[in-house]
């Protein structure tokens, strides 16, 4: 019965192996297996996006998937766009536009723009705002949020 | 909000995914995005013996081109409809209805054949499958079958799917030459589940509507053609009045639900203002009119 499995996963470049329950959310390996809290767990359900993270280059939910399920696969997190001193151009966007209060969202926010940014146009701040509709924040009322992403189209200095 | 335990098996072939359903007696679930069945689980609606992940099946995730159809894949994800340009230059209106489909991270992950067989009745892709005439695909131990997306939706999440069965492709017929198509869709937020939404298509022959075809979601149990409203319109050259007459029948087809979010007569009203909508886009685009 749910007999724990051996996974081997890439963690922002660093490879992983670690044993674990099949039911074990990605989003709770992330935060309690590997350490990584920067990825924020809110709703558990899919609808409020903080625990958005990437999975071979797309953004998805951590809390719909299981760790088992990336087995072999590449997880980048919030902890793989910049540090606190060599911020990438989103987040030093995020910054100069005041685009968080509390933070909780953010890093969502940050991975699910940064796949925006790559798949879309994002030619109006409509087209900003429906990409950042899956991401909850009770802060800010996005204004500052759609400012930031904004300000990155417009250098055309979007993350890779 | 953690899912209760469950044995977790990959299956690397349909094989093994269909041998692997047959040994769970009907107790397992098939996972494949997982978009709606893992918050279930998370809240223990649901509790599986077995999950089966086809997310390892190599020939399960694909978009074919035939000479009349676009053949997709179940394991097929909503954000490669969205975008293929197969599907943007013979069902259009694929592509535009996909973008309404719940947020780009949920489209990157979530499936057609596991947004087919889950059949919310609020959901796009099941009205999609209806305004087409799409045909299923699916197989058990038993052997392969095939079902029209007519027969397909039973009830609210509830489909013509056996336990051990996995839905494999679904055959999209293309739109023909001369015919126009238009969506529409009301929701509370973007990517919200429709409140209500309406699509549809006007074949045209000798300038009149020779085939019309409209299908809505949020409105009833399932997703549903307005089979009447359809019949009204054959023949005839779309005018205002014309609408007002199909959107009457349309209103007049269904059942809507009332909820935290719309009451029932407000649903109804909207789906007559969406079917309205989008047989005046599909008209204007028969007829090649620019917007």
């Amino acid at each position: 019965m749910s007999t724990a499995r051996a996974i081997k996963v890439t963690v922002n470049g660093v490879m992983y192996e670690r044993t674990v329950e099949p039911r074990l959310l990605l989003s709770d390996f992330l935060r309690h297996i590997l350490g990584l809290t920067g990825t924020h767990v809110g709703c558990e359900h899919g609808v409020c996006g903080a625990c958005t993270v990437l999975l071979d280059g797309d953004s998805v939910r951590s809390c719909l998937l299981f760790a088992v399920q990336v087995d072999g696969l590449r997880v980048e997190t919030v902890e793989s766009l910049g540090t606190i001193d060599r911020m990438n151009p989103l987040q030093e966007a995020f910054h100069e536009h005041h685009a968080l209060q509390c933070g909780f969202c953010t890093p969502g926010m940050l991975i699910t723009a940064t796949d925006l940014l790559r798949k879309y146009p994002l030619a109006s701040d409509e087209e900003i705002r429906e990409g950042l509709s899956g991401n909850l924040c009770r802060c800010t009322g996005y204004e500052h949020i759609v400012r930031a992403v904004r300000a990155v189209v417009g250098t055309k200095d979007a993350p890779p | 909000m953690k899912p209760a335990a469950f044995d977790y098996v990959v299956a690397e072939s349909i094989d093994a995914a269909v041998a692997a359903l047959a040994a769970a007696n009907g107790e397992a679930k098939i996972l494949a995005g997982g978009q709606s069945l893992v918050p279930m689980l998370n809240f223990r609606l649901l509790r599986p013996s077995t999950l089966v992940d086809i997310n390892r099946i190599p020939d399960l995730a694909f978009i074919e081109e035939g000479a009349d159809a676009i053949v997709v894949g179940a394991l097929t994800r909503h954000h490669r409809l969205e975008t293929a340009p197969v599907i943007a230059r013979h069902l259009p209106v694929v592509a535009e209805a996909m973008r309404h489909v719940a947020h780009l991270a949920i489209r990157n992950r979530g499936t057609i054949g596991g947004s087919l067989a889950h059949a919310d009745p609020a959901a796009e892709l099941p009205m999609l499958a209806l305004l087409l005439d799409a045909t299923l695909h699916v197989v058990s131990h038993a052997g392969p079958r095939t079902i029209a997306a007519r027969d397909f939706f039973l009830g609210p999440l509830t489909v013509d799917l056996a336990p051990d069965e996995i839905v494999t492709r679904i055959v999209l017929p293309k739109l023909p030459p001369a015919t126009g198509w238009g969506f529409a869709e009301v929701a509370r937020r973007n990517g919200d589940f429709a409140l209500a939404a309406a699509a549809a298509t006007l074949k045209l022959r000798d300038g009149v509507i020779g085939e019309a075809r409209i299908a809505m979601t949020g409105i009833d149990d399932t997703a549903k053609r307005a089979g009447e409203a359809e019949a009204l319109l054959a023949g005839r050259t779309l005018t205002p009045d014309l609408i007002d007459t199909a959107v009457a029948a349309a209103r007049a087809g269904v059942n809507p639900p009332t909820d935290l979010h719309a009451s029932s007569d407000y649903r109804r009203h909207l789906v007559g203002v969406l079917v309205g909508r989008a047989l005046a886009d599909a008209w204007r685009r028969a007829r090649g009119e620019q917007s």
